[in-house]
């Protein structure tokens, strides 16, 4: 068994006198791909955003290597630069190119020197069939291809796990498919992620491990085989018919 | 009409240098005051849109707070009472209170300076609010700190957002600045004063006065609208590509990393 890089315990979340996430408990290991499925409002976006802080927790703890990041010694700043995220509505800095995009994080947070960095984003955006626009703007790409560069910008900063926050879910169906086929070939080459979506076939293929949250609880947890096949609680059969059926 | 051609031929031999001075020196103190009075707004404007937590030290959210208020009364005053007041003020007020002789330039650039900072503090805060809280979300993912979101993402975007608010600030500098006249400033509106009673002329004296500030200003807001349009960045991009046979039809190159193909 291979360490746990990530661990959730006791997760809870409240929005004022409303309770998101409740006890919520995970393991995230090293190479482990995990989908997070669940009908919407059922704390699955709020949950990847309190495991990279960006929401304030209100209570338990996220331990990344052992280490507590809700209330210890290393800064937030410092625990994000292992810890990408790729959000929903990509989130490109309007004010750089492609490139720039992936670069400034590398030149500022790393500090690493001009031509290096030049390097390692290239490599990334080279990766998830970028590299032609690095001379473009965000607002002159689709949403797929500015999708491809934030997922690139993540890469470069060559993190230990990658959240991805519906990251499918802006894009028409036909953009869809650029951008999953960017993480399949990510999962196979081991990067540990951890996904919330809800492109099920995507799940049952990909994932290592699937997880279902009903309510700001983890309803059910298991291989993909399991939860898609072998449902245990009435709640995913029922997510999970509604989904079949389209 | 021939006397008044006359007379604006005469006015500009007896009295067009001194003019073109003062206009020279109207042109100065905006443009400085402008420019100072920018970085006070954007140092105001960072100041009061640095975010605070539950878990900031007790000291940490006090003192914020306390700036916080000293600024607010800082903005509330100056956007609040006329320049011209606030000119007699602080200049008699100087020299009185602290025994602090101001000279003419420095008392020019103060005044106009603190006037511009309260303004453009408010502008470059809406600024800063006006961007889209997910390029702020997206700065801190690849651990970027506070100072280094600003700096990189946040502020870029906002001064695009606010140009039109500096080039208004700065016409609007441009032409207020005649209220130091009142405090003895040789200004345009001071030199044209001037000239105007040594010939008698004041129509045609300030006929000249009006073109050379519509001059300016015109030249000005054109000028920052230039400005504007080369922040926006190119409307085309260039291809890149490592497929050497591409750079025929028109892609260009860029590095790849060693010992890749």
């Amino acid at each position: 068994m291979s360490e746990n890089i990530l661990e959730i315990r006791h997760l809870v979340k409240n929005f004022g006198g409303n309770e998101v996430l409740k006890d919520i408990n995970f393991n995230v290991k090293k190479g482990d791909v995990i989908c997070v499925i669940g009908a919407s409002g059922s704390g699955k976006s709020t949950l990847l955003r309190c495991i990279n802080m960006l929401e304030t927790v209100s209570g338990g703890q996220i331990l990344f290597h052992g280490e507590n990041i809700v209330s210890g010694k290393l800064s937030v700043a410092a625990y994000r630069k292992k810890v990408g995220m790729v959000f929903q509505n990509f989130n490109l800095f309007y004010n750089m190119s492609a490139l720039k995009n992936c670069m400034v994080g590398l030149r500022r947070v790393l500090k690493i020197d001009k031509l290096n960095a030049r390097r390692i984003a290239i490599n990334y955006l080279h990766k998830v069939g970028m590299a032609p626009f690095i001379n473009a703007r965000p607002r002159q790409l689709s949403g797929g291809q500015q999708q491809r560069v934030a997922i690139a910008r993540a890469l470069s900063m060559e993190p230990e796990i990658l959240l991805f926050d519906e990251p499918t879910s802006a894009l028409d169906p036909q953009m869809v498919g650029e951008v999953l086929a960017v993480m399949r070939t990510l999962a196979m080459e081991g990067l540990t992620m951890v996904i919330v979506t809800h492109e099920m076939a995507f799940a049952r293929d990909v994932s290592s491990r699937v997880v279902f949250m009903h309510d700001g609880v983890i309803c059910e947890e298991g291989l993909p085989k399991q939860i898609f096949n072998d449902p245990q609680k009435q709640v995913t059969k029922d997510f999970l018919a509604r989904f079949m059926r389209g | 009409m021939d006397t008044f051609f006359q007379w604006i031929s005469y006015i500009i031999d007896n009295s067009g240098l001194s003019m073109l001075r003062g206009a020279r020196n109207t042109l100065i103190i905006s443009f400085v005051a402008t420019i100072l009075g920018c970085l006070i707004g954007f140092v105001i404007g960072i100041v009061q849109t640095i975010p605070t937590n539950k878990n900031d030290h007790a000291i940490k959210k006090f003192l914020l707070r306390l700036i916080r208020v000293a600024l607010g009364v800082y903005v509330e005053v100056f956007r609040g009472t006329p320049m011209m007041a606030q000119a007699f003020f602080i200049f008699f007020g100087s020299a009185l209170l602290f025994n602090i002789n101001m000279s003419m330039w420095f008392a020019a650039f103060f005044i106009v300076s603190i006037n511009t900072g309260a303004y453009m503090s408010e502008t470059v805060r809406g600024g800063i609010l006006s961007i889209d809280p997910g390029q702020t979300e997206g700065a801190k993912a690849i651990g970027m700190t506070h100072y280094q979101t600003m700096t990189s993402v946040i502020l870029p975007q906002a001064l695009r957002n606010i140009m039109p608010q500096i080039s208004n600030n700065l016409i609007i500098n441009i032409k207020d600045t005649c209220v130091l006249s009142s405090i003895g400033i040789v200004e345009l509106m001071y030199a044209s004063r001037g000239a105007a009673g040594a010939n008698y002329r004041y129509f045609e004296t300030f006929t000249l006065t009006m073109i050379m500030y519509l001059a300016m200003t015109l030249f000005f807001s054109r000028l920052l609208r230039v400005i504007e349009k080369k922040m926006e960045g190119e409307l085309n991009y260039d291809l890149a590509t490592h497929d050497t046979l591409a750079h025929t039809s028109g892609m260009y190159n860029y590095p790849m990393k060693e010992g890749k193909r």
